[in-house]
């Protein structure tokens, strides 16, 4: 059979010269110099599904992650957007909105069994899907739990605010460690979200109100959220965590170096502490503050750009990523979530018995989507100053006032976005 | 008591402002010697040396590997050569539009110089921050006439990169100022003779204008070099792109390769160091001249 | 018989045009643009049709309010006090949301306050953001214009002395200037850096360990002053520059006759180097005050406006509210104002420094 493509394909190129009638789609990335394995899987899924197929050719632009979402935003202004859009999960919603992207248009059953984090969805419509998830976990040593006498939170039943607390408390009071909490503080922009909104959530609050999508108002400045600010602020006020002002270096290597005794981080970075700390090294679920655990969820997604005068070229190239045998090439080479069961257990981190396989229950378990609306650009941005103020000592509910103030006047001035 | 100001005396005072002089030196330039002594570190030790003066000495653990990594994540011969070209071209057209500008306006009277001196005026307090996102919706629609006719939209080109800067109030208003201190006689001596504008322009004036064009030219460089949030906005393929987004490969990541950074900095930092050291001659040079001619 | 030389309108509008043209098309038709878009409700990204809102964007940003807050008092009338005897307040909360016997409080927050017997007065504004921001940079200015002018003064008399060696310190004293400030700002991470950074370190070393280390952009107090020191480290090579043409300019002449007269260091200065260096003073502040307005890239790169706010800047927020948020409506209502403040500034500045005839 393969004598035959050759032959075919011989034949083809001797009929119609070096130019076969293929059409060229253009692929935007956002990891340019990444120096882990994802970019270079990227570029080989394209040279693959190139290679597969006569009717396309994808060609891949990469941009500095920092930089992408206003390139985009640049592009569908001039009206340049390329074929397929590499997406911030809880981004898409605003792109889809603003028209640069269209529906995938692809058959929901193939989604069947993944991971509700990789879908994207807006309008009752698929826009983009994932090849991977993220999840984040509390980083730490089974023995530094064992030696203060810290009972090692389960999935099923994790720690509770008060547990926790004085978890904190204990390892504080040892005076061992420099902090017993880092929660990368030094990570600014979307890890603020991303990692501590479900904190709010699992409080009862909320960033905006699910059902409407219309409002903030006693959702994010309301009881359960002046709880959440009132402990929140008592972090850093306690001494229990570093603030804002965190050195990148001490949030690469804190843990490590046992400057801090937990760590509030994702499964990307989960490898080098399994390699440091063994058989020694637990990841364990956020604590229950009320409203059960909770974690976010959705990272980089591929999306059909609204202008492309080739979807189905588009389609063609998603399907094709969308195989077990790339979510597991992904995650070997990255460290991060397989979207399916089968491929996670041909993967070597997560299959039965792997490393990081408790991740993927976190993600099963407890992933919640960021608010799924255009605004959440602008309301992440809200949250992330409101969050970094109260750290710094700002009054919690005036804050959080603002804050509310803020998303509501934005909802307002962008007419609902669409909901 | 004045005039016996003995040697030694004189010895003292002549150490005392070499001590000043490099005191103020060590200040101006530890931080570049941090840059370029990290640059040759790995990241861990890059980072303990923070702590003490060994952050300004070459030692420890000492190489190049920084380099070659540095070399390995992004093409970083193409965005110093884009970053190179786009300013140099846009250098040399800024300082021949805004000198001509200049020019008339300082020794020619023509109707509407005043009025159109107080605009350009106030567009020197424009930051250009705060108009590119209308000037990117322009420069979407703006057409050109390519090889293959007309064609609309200037995204993703070297011009978009260049013929936006070429003239702006700052460099006018740099040679208004110089122009203004140069010796009339001399231009109305020439037009007596029957010069034209032109040539009294090429002939007469800029040969005199070494410091005012050292300085344009070394200000244009700069604001051209360091363009960071432009090029971003309207460049898309690698192939274009200038150093300063070219920095988004190395700090966009998680965990920031700093030693990485540190040699792209150096790296990206050598131009602009070697196009001032050689304009300060000629820059030196010209002042000297016009000294010696005043 | 000179205005007869120089007058050539044709050769005027030719030599100018080019200049004229393209700072007509790239700065002043987008800053037009800018205007129009901020009397709309322009967004980056929006299917919604754009719409005219009037001066209402300006209203958001600019809207202030005076109140006077009374203290609590229990049912005999007496003022409540707390523990510590601290006069108890209501919140301003019940008076800003959802009142409707304080219309014109609604949605402002507390900008600043101060006693006044036993009330407390407050004033209030729509954007206490926009308006820390509009202080931060003002401070900013009104330090940095006259700081670095007068250090670039001060250097560039230190090097323009005839000594060995000297175009070497002349290059070095300007080496910060031609590094990418992007580059200066993420090299002064590392020295502000708390705990044991680089200039912690030096503070204790020189003071033999009696200094407390500071979290230096990470406090409110010492942010902002962080930054300018940094700006004019980065930028005073500059103006040393501009300085030395200037006093290079003066005609050696001048001092001999000085020197033979028999004035002082001082009076030189005063009398020959300062008259002689006019120009070049009126040039130095008029770019200094410019540069200082369009301060941006320190704090996108160092703080991003925080510790609380205190390093907010206008150029920043007119960026974050555009592209960040989105809102460029927003965001140009901010560029107007800033360019209608530093437009008043310079008119000013060169009111002051007008020939006196």
């Amino acid at each position: 059979m393969n004598k035959t493509l050759i032959l075919s394909a011989l034949i083809a190129g001797s009929l119609t010269g070096s130019a076969l009638a293929q059409t060229e789609l253009s692929l935007w990335y956002h990891g340019a110099g990444s120096a882990n394995a994802e970019e270079a899987l990227v570029n080989q899924l394209v040279e693959e599904f190139n290679a597969s197929q006569s009717d396309w050719t994808v060609v891949i632009e990469t941009f500095p992650q920092l930089a992408y979402n206003d390139a985009v935003g640049a592009a569908a202004l001039a009206g340049k957007l390329p074929d397929i859009l590499d997406v911030d999960g809880p981004v898409m919603p605003n792109w889809a909105w603003a028209n640069y992207m269209q529906p995938l248009g692809i058959d929901e059953s193939t989604l069947e069994g993944y991971l509700p984090g990789p879908i994207g969805r807006w309008n009752g419509e698929v826009y983009s899907v994932g090849l991977w998830d993220a999840a984040v976990a509390l980083t730490t040593r089974r023995s530094t739990l064992e030696k203060y006498g810290i009972r090692i939170p389960t999935l099923e039943t994790p720690w509770t605010l008060d547990e926790f607390n004085s978890a904190l408390e204990t390892i504080k009071a040892s005076g061992d460690f420099e902090y017993p909490l880092d929660l990368g503080m030094a990570w600014k922009g979307e890890w603020y979200p991303y990692a501590f909104s479900p904190f709010l959530q699992s409080f009862g609050g909320d960033i905006v109100d699910r059902d409407s999508y219309q409002s903030a108002e006693g959702i994010l400045n309301g009881d359960e959220a002046l709880a959440f600010g009132e402990w929140w602020q008592s972090l850093f006020t306690n001494g229990y965590v570093p603030g804002t002002s965190q050195d990148s270096a001490d949030r690469e290597t804190g843990l490590l170096e046992g400057k801090y005794a937990m760590s509030w981080n994702g499964n990307w970075a989960a490898l080098p502490v399994v390699e440091a700390f063994g058989d020694d090294v637990l990841f364990l679920p956020a604590p229950d503050f009320g409203n059960g655990s909770k974690i976010g969820a959705a990272s980089w997604q591929f999306g059909i750009s609204g202008t492309s005068e080739h979807p189905e070229g588009a389609r063609a190239f998603i399907e094709f990523a969308l195989q077990d045998k790339w979510f597991a090439a992904f995650s070997d080479g990255t460290g991060l979530i397989p979207v399916t069961a089968s491929a996670a257990e041909a993967t070597e981190n997560y299959k039965p018995g792997g490393p990081l396989e408790v991740f993927y229950g976190l993600s099963k378990e407890q992933a919640l989507l960021r608010p799924v609306t255009p605004g959440y650009i602008v309301q992440a941005k809200v949250f992330e100053k409101a969050l970094a103020d109260i750290a710094n000592g700002a009054d919690v509910a005036d804050t959080l006032d603002a804050a509310a103030d803020e998303i509501n006047e934005d909802i307002e001035n962008n007419g609902g976005y669409g909901h | 008591m004045m005039a016996a100001v003995s040697a030694d005396n004189r010895g003292l005072r002549l150490a005392t402002r070499y001590a000043v002089l490099l005191l103020v030196a060590i200040i101006f330039v530890f931080p570049l010697l941090f840059m370029a002594m990290s640059s040759l570190k790995p990241d861990q030790q890059l980072l303990s040396d923070t702590d003490s003066l060994r952050a300004f000495l070459p030692v420890g653990d000492i190489s190049f590997n920084n380099y070659f990594a540095a070399f390995e994540r992004a093409p970083i011969g193409v965005f110093v050569f884009n970053s190179v070209l786009v300013t140099g071209i846009t250098v040399v057209l800024t300082i021949l539009v805004c000198s001509l500008a200049g020019f008339a306006f300082v020794f020619l009277d023509w109707t509407g110089r005043g009025v159109v001196f107080s605009i350009l005026l106030a567009t020197l307090i424009i930051p250009y921050e705060t108009i590119f996102i209308p000037l990117l919706l322009m420069a979407s629609q703006l057409p050109w006439i390519g090889t293959e006719g007309i064609e609309i939209g200037w995204l993703n080109t070297y011009r978009v990169q260049i013929i936006p800067f070429i003239a702006d109030g700052l460099s006018i208003f740099l040679f208004v100022q110089f122009f203004k201190d140069l010796p009339r006689e001399l231009i109305e001596a020439s037009r007596v003779e029957g010069a034209s504008w032109w040539f009294i322009y090429r002939r007469v004036v800029m040969p005199l204008s070494g410091p005012v064009i050292a300085t344009a030219a070394i200000l244009k460089f700069l604001f051209m070099y360091n363009q960071y949030l432009w090029p971003l906005m309207v460049v898309q393929a690698e192939e274009i792109r200038p150093v300063m987004v070219g920095l988004g490969y190395f700090t966009d990541q998680l965990n920031v390769p700093w030693g990485e950074v540190m040699a792209y900095l150096t790296i990206i930092t050598i131009p602009v160091l070697a196009f001032y050291l050689s304009l300060q001659r000629v820059f030196i040079a010209s002042v000297a001249s016009t000294g010696v001619k005043g | 018989m000179a205005s007869k030389l120089t007058r050539s309108n044709r050769a005027g509008w030719l030599m100018a045009s080019p200049g004229i043209a393209l700072i007509a098309a790239f700065i002043i038709l987008p800053f037009f643009l800018a205007f129009t878009f901020s009397l709309t409700n322009q967004r980056l990204a929006s299917p919604n049709p754009t719409k005219y809102v009037g001066f209402e964007n300006y209203r958001d940003l600019l809207g202030l309010a005076y109140f006077t807050l009374e203290p609590e008092r229990d049912d005999a009338g007496a003022v409540v006090r707390s523990a510590d005897g601290d006069i108890k307040y209501p919140r301003l909360r019940n008076f800003t949301r959802n009142n409707p016997d304080y219309p014109n409080l609604q949605g402002k927050r507390e900008w600043f306050s101060w006693q006044s017997g036993e009330n407390r007065k407050v004033v209030l504004a729509s954007d206490v953001v926009f308006m820390k921001a509009l202080v931060n940079t003002i401070t900013f200015v009104v330090v940095v214009a006259p700081v670095q002018a007068g250090l670039a003064l001060i250097l560039a008399l230190l090097i323009n002395q005839k000594l060995r060696g000297i175009s070497l310190f002349r290059a070095v004293y300007f080496m910060p200037v031609v590094v990418s400030i992007v580059v200066v700002s993420l090299l002064w991470r590392f020295i502000y850096s708390p705990g044991d950074g680089l200039l912690n370190n030096l503070l204790s070393a020189l003071t033999f360990g009696a200094f407390t280390p500071q979290d230096w952009l990470g406090n409110p107090s010492t942010a902002l002053g962080s930054i300018i020191a940094m700006s004019i480290w980065q930028g005073v090579g500059f103006h040393m520059v501009i300085w030395l043409s200037g006093l290079q300019t003066i005609s050696p002449t001048l001092y001999e006759a000085a020197q033979i007269e028999g004035s002082s260091k001082w009076q030189t200065f005063r009398y020959v180097t300062w008259p002689g260096l006019r120009n070049t003073a009126i040039l130095i502040l008029i770019v200094i005050t410019m540069q200082a307005f369009a301060l941006f890239a320190q704090i996108e790169v160092m703080t991003q406006g925080g510790p609380l706010d205190s390093t907010q800047v206008l150029v920043f927020q007119a960026f974050e509210r555009g592209y960040g948020k989105q809102d460029i409506s927003g965001g140009s209502t901010i560029s107007v104002i800033l360019f209608i403040i530093v437009l008043s500034v310079s008119l000013l500045q060169r009111w002051l420094t007008r020939e006196k005839k």
